[in-house]
């Protein structure tokens, strides 16, 4: 007879969670609600997405060429956030800028995420020294000023979004790495893994199936951490002059506005609060995340 | 009923409960306690009881900001009812009248301060005005730790469990308090020096006449160091008696569940009994009877009625069925399905089988 | 002696660092093989030079050579102290940077100070109020310092204070004219100091607020009132002293962060340190000082993180043992 013994240590430990496994995305979804900036910041991410998807026909002028009088400030007739030292339109440009702020975020926190979880869960599974070698690596990563070496990577290797990118990406990953190996190291010797080795799951599938989906609630948080320091990092090499001339993006128009601080604050408020606005969402979103995945956490207090 | 004529602590129907989002959870209900003058007194159950909150209620220690007391007294001879004092007023009961120790040890020692200014610190915060230094040495000594010159250099981390519990207990009687309340305090420590902390336990209620309070999950302890104990279960008290009476004539399955699993020397090596199901949790209680859900010998009475308290000797057994005679063999009878376990009928063959409530 | 085991401590660390620093001297290394075009222009910068310069630049990096060989040129030239030359600044980059270090220090420590006074403060009143208006106020300034990018409130600090308010300058080239007495000229520093601390006034006021919330809820902390200590010294003695550890880590690790805000701090403010530099060998593409600055602040960088664990161990003697 195999019972649970009077040593058990935390008999209410499960029930205190109370967790519904069935309906775990109606639980999910429960948890995220209750913090009620996070559900805001949802909404306003659905805004500024369809936003940037519907920029060229929402946005009343063409953002890249002059379509009135120079520097005519905020709510001038036409120009709800006037136009900047060319006569471009502000809030065109406002419009547009987003495109490349959101396609940055997502597409650099989606290579990262891959990146990340690769690296974490063959260090975590694999331990000895496969772990000692892509942690060092995973150290050296988080050591390095990434800001810097984006600046001086794009410098040298010229501009262009797919480059910016790649840069960005490859410098944001550790992160991601980190709590993966732990969630690995935790699970690797746990009961169903164990049984998933002896009955000959070949390595490769217990990590992707067994244990990964278990771990991937702090890589979802991490991910959209990333969305918003990979926003803000495109913004710095655009301030610097290193995005694609090609697009308008947040941070050439304040590289812009430097010149014009005296005569037209505008060109400076306007694309900053955009720039704070899109990284204070995905900050949101992550501790709303957070809450929702990791309830423990929270129910403490 | 009650021994507590000349009782050094009087706990009257004593209730915890702890905030939460859906209302009030009730954690500790109506227990009553006494403890007298250099008596041991123990306080057992499964883990999750409610033994911990009841000693943190007494001590004014909850490990939550949502805990509080919603009924009842604490009696402290010479004091009165300790939940009307301010915690300023507290504060001199604190080490002085009570002093408390716990389960781990490695825990509950600052990291970052030597043993020496933590014992000291609790001399001084009751203005201690001799040579600390040789008080903390003294106090040291008495506890079974020598060399106190060199020990009280050392940072908690470079000692052994057993040490570090040793000198948690010097800094709780560094006040000279009438009672220690002693929360599990040797669970987390090996087998040897348990059961050294509990003989040090004893000479020092024999020595300085001090009460103790002892709660733990293991009968074993209890059969070494109790005069009398209280069995809790989903935070009421379900049984007092005396320790010899409760060990040869139980009056309550759940006790009786306990002693079935606790080790006796000849059956080391057989798997270990243990009561199927869990303790309940705080938010969904069930009625009647507690622990009806797991009783072999539960009724629809125990189902719909709280049993009262049916007095046995000097204690008492909360139990409709107290003086049932299938009682001692109860489960036995389980085991061998002559008896269902719980009132709903779940038979104990195995883990898998046994439903979570 | 309680701390007699810290040299070694501390030595053991700096040889832990030559790997990271050997990292980043790597990764320059590869930044010039690898970019588009000649590795002698990278070493140069695009400059017109005349022909024999580049010779010799070739043959002090043996970069007809084998790559190896090449690596091994490269280490023993940074060994010497050869940063190379910077042509458009008409300087040695050694020197330039030596130059510009001692304003960018003044402006991160000033960051730094203040980012540590305000956090902390904020992380307190947070932590003792928790759940309440003021820990509310605590967040929300927070969550703004993780996304108001430092640039930015640079140029907002500019428009509210030096524009509009006319309280203070404006940055611009007042100090880069007056590089000798830029060091006193407090009025210059409170802008960019501020701009570039908010950031870190949020990562430590979090800090702060999380580990005193976890140190008082901590065991001993119980444990220590329950024989009568006062609420006031528990939390002189006990909280205060086991929350900062944390809130010293996080300080001192992220220096690194520091000086790379500094970068672009000093490009709005046009402070003239080597942020600014970097902005300027970008846009006038000074290779060489470009590389020399990643190698100058990724050393700086492991210094701070090798001077934290010194002081965290100096104030925990748990570490001893590891
Ligand atoms: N900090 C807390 N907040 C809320 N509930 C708690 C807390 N600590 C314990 N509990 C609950 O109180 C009940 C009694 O716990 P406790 O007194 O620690 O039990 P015991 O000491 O008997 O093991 C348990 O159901 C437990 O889940
Ligand atoms: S017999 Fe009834 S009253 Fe007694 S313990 Fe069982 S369920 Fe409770
Ligand atoms: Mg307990």
């Amino acid at each position: 007879m195999s019972t649970p013994t009077l040593h058990d240590a935390t008999p209410n430990a499960e029930a205190a969670g109370l967790a519904t496994q069935e309906n775990a995305l109606g639980e999910f979804w429960y948890r995220f609600s209750r913090n009620r900036a996070a559900v805001v910041c949802l909404f306003v991410v659905i805004v500024v997405i369809a936003a940037a998807l519907l920029a060229p026909l929402i946005s009343p002028y063409d953002p890249m060429s002059g379509v009135g009088a120079a520097q005519q400030p905020p709510g001038s007739p036409g120009h709800l956030l006037g136009t900047d030292h060319l006569g471009r339109d502000m809030f065109s440009q406002v419009i547009h800028g987003a495109r490349v702020s959101l396609m940055v975020g997502f597409v650099v926190a989606a290579f990262a995420t891959v990146l990340g979880v690769l690296i974490g869960a063959l260090a975590g599974y694999y331990g000895g020294w496969v772990d000692n070698v892509l942690m060092r690596v995973t150290e050296f990563f988080q050591t390095l000023p990434r800001l810097v070496l984006a600046l001086i990577i794009v410098a040298l290797f010229g501009s262009g979004l797919t480059k910016l990118i790649l840069v960005v990406a490859i410098l944001s990953w550790p992160q991601t790495a980190r709590v993966v190996r732990t969630g690995f190291r935790t699970l690797r010797s746990a009961a169903f893994v164990d049984a998933a080795r002896v009955s000959g799951v070949p390595s490769w599938r217990i990590i992707a199936t067994e244990i990964l989906p278990n771990v991937l609630a702090p890589v979802v948080v991490v991910a959209s951490l990333d969305v918003a320091s990979a926003i803000l990092t495109e913004a710095s090499l655009s301030f610097f002059g290193l995005g694609d001339p090609n697009v308008v993006s947040w941070g050439g128009m304040l590289q812009q506005a430097q010149q014009y601080l005296r005569s037209a604050w505008w060109m400076a408020v306007f694309p900053g609060i955009a720039i704070a606005v899109l990284v204070l969402t995905f900050n949101v979103l992550g501790d709303g995340l957070n809450d929702a995945l990791n309830p423990r956490l929270k129910d403490k207090d | 009923m009650d021994t507590s004529a000349t009782g050094l602590l009087d706990v009257r129907d004593l209730s915890v409960a702890v905030r939460s989002r859906r209302g009030p959870i009730g954690l500790v209900d109506r227990v009553s306690l006494s403890i007298g003058r250099g008596e041991i007194v123990g306080l057992v159950g499964e883990s999750g009881c409610g033994k911990s909150m009841t000693a943190a209620a007494i001590g004014r220690l909850f490990p939550t900001t949502a805990a509080r007391i919603t009924g009842g007294e604490v009696m402290l001879e010479g004091t009165g009812d300790l939940t009307n004092l301010s915690d300023r007023q507290f504060r001199k009961i604190r080490g002085a009248r009570i002093g408390m120790i716990f389960q781990d040890p490695s825990t509950y020692l600052d990291p970052l301060m030597t043993i020496g200014r933590q014992v000291g610190e609790a001399l001084q915060a009751h203005g201690y005005e001799g040579s600390r230094e040789d008080r903390v040495a003294e106090l040291l000594a008495m506890m079974g730790l020598p060399d106190a010159a060199q020990l009280s250099t050392r940072y908690p981390h470079e000692l052994s469990g057993g040490q570090r519990q040793r000198v948690l207990i010097a800094a709780a009687l560094a006040g000279e308090p009438d009672l220690l309340i002693a929360d599990e305090p040797s669970t987390a420590l090996d087998v040897t020096v348990q059961a050294e902390i509990l003989v040090l336990l004893r000479e020092l209620r024999d020595d300085l006449g001090l009460s103790i309070l002892m709660i733990t999950h293991d009968l074993g302890v209890v059969a070494q160091m109790c005069d009398r104990v209280y069995v809790m279960y989903a935070g009421r008290v379900v049984e007092e008696r005396d320790v010899y009476e409760i060990f040869k004539d139980p009056r309550h399955p759940y006790t009786l569940g306990l002693l079935a699993g606790t080790l006796s020397p000849e059956v080391r090596d057989q798997e270990l009994f243990a009561i199927p199901g869990r303790v309940p949790d705080p938010r969904a209680m069930p009625e009647g009877c507690r622990f009806h859900p797991r009783c072999p010998l539960a009724v629809q009475e125990c189902r719909e009625k709280e049993p009262p308290k049916q007095p046995l000797g000097e204690g008492f057994s909360a139990c409709w069925k107290y003086d049932d005679p299938r009682l001692p063999r109860a489960w036995q009878l389980a085991e061998e399905h002559v008896l269902p376990v719980g009132f709903e009928g779940i038979p104990a063959t195995s883990d898998d089988e046994v439903s979570e409530p | 002696m309680r701390h007699s085991w810290i040299p070694l401590f501390a030595l053991k660390r700096l040889l832990f660092a030559i790997p990271l620093v050997l990292g980043v001297v790597i990764i320059n290394f590869l930044l010039i093989q690898l970019a588009p075009g000649d590795p002698a222009t990278v070493l140069v910068g695009d400059f017109p030079v005349p022909e024999e310069y580049l010779d010799r630049i070739r043959a002090e990096y043996g970069l007809d050579k084998s790559i190896p060989e090449q690596l091994i040129a490269y280490l023993g030239q940074l060994f010497q102290g050869n940063l190379g030359v910077s042509f458009s600044k008409r300087q040695d980059v050694l020197t330039l940077l030596l130059e510009r270090m001692p304003a960018t220090l003044k402006l991160t420590l000033s960051a730094m100070v203040l980012a540590t006074i305000v956090g902390v403060l904020l992380g307190v009143v947070a932590a003792k109020y928790r759940g309440r208006a003021p820990d509310t106020a605590s967040q929300v300034t927070t969550l703004l310092g993780f996304s108001v990018p430092e640039f930015w409130l640079g140029q907002i600090l500019i428009l509210l204070f030096a524009v509009t308010l006319g309280w203070l300058p404006l940055g611009g080239d007042a100090p880069v004219r007056g590089d000798g007495d830029v060091l006193f000229n407090l009025d210059y520093l409170v802008l960019p100091a501020v701009a570039l601390s908010f950031r870190y006034v949020a990562l430590i006021a979090r800090m702060t607020r999380s580990s005193l919330l976890e140190v008082s809820s901590a065991d001993f902390v119980a444990a220590t009132r329950s024989r009568g200590v006062s609420e006031s010294l528990i939390l002189r003695r006990h909280t205060l002293k086991n929350a900062a550890p944390p809130v010293i880590t996080v300080i001192g690790y992220n220096f690194g962060f520091i000086l790379a805000g500094s970068v672009m701090v000093e490009t709005v403010f046009g402070w003239p340190g080597i942020g600014r530099l970097l902005y300027e060998s970008i846009t006038s593409r000074d290779y060489p000082v470009m590389t020399a600055i990643l190698l100058i602040i990724s050393v700086t960088v492991v210094l701070a993180n090798v001077l934290t664990d010194i002081v965290h161990a100096l104030l925990d003697p748990r570490l001893e043992r590891k």
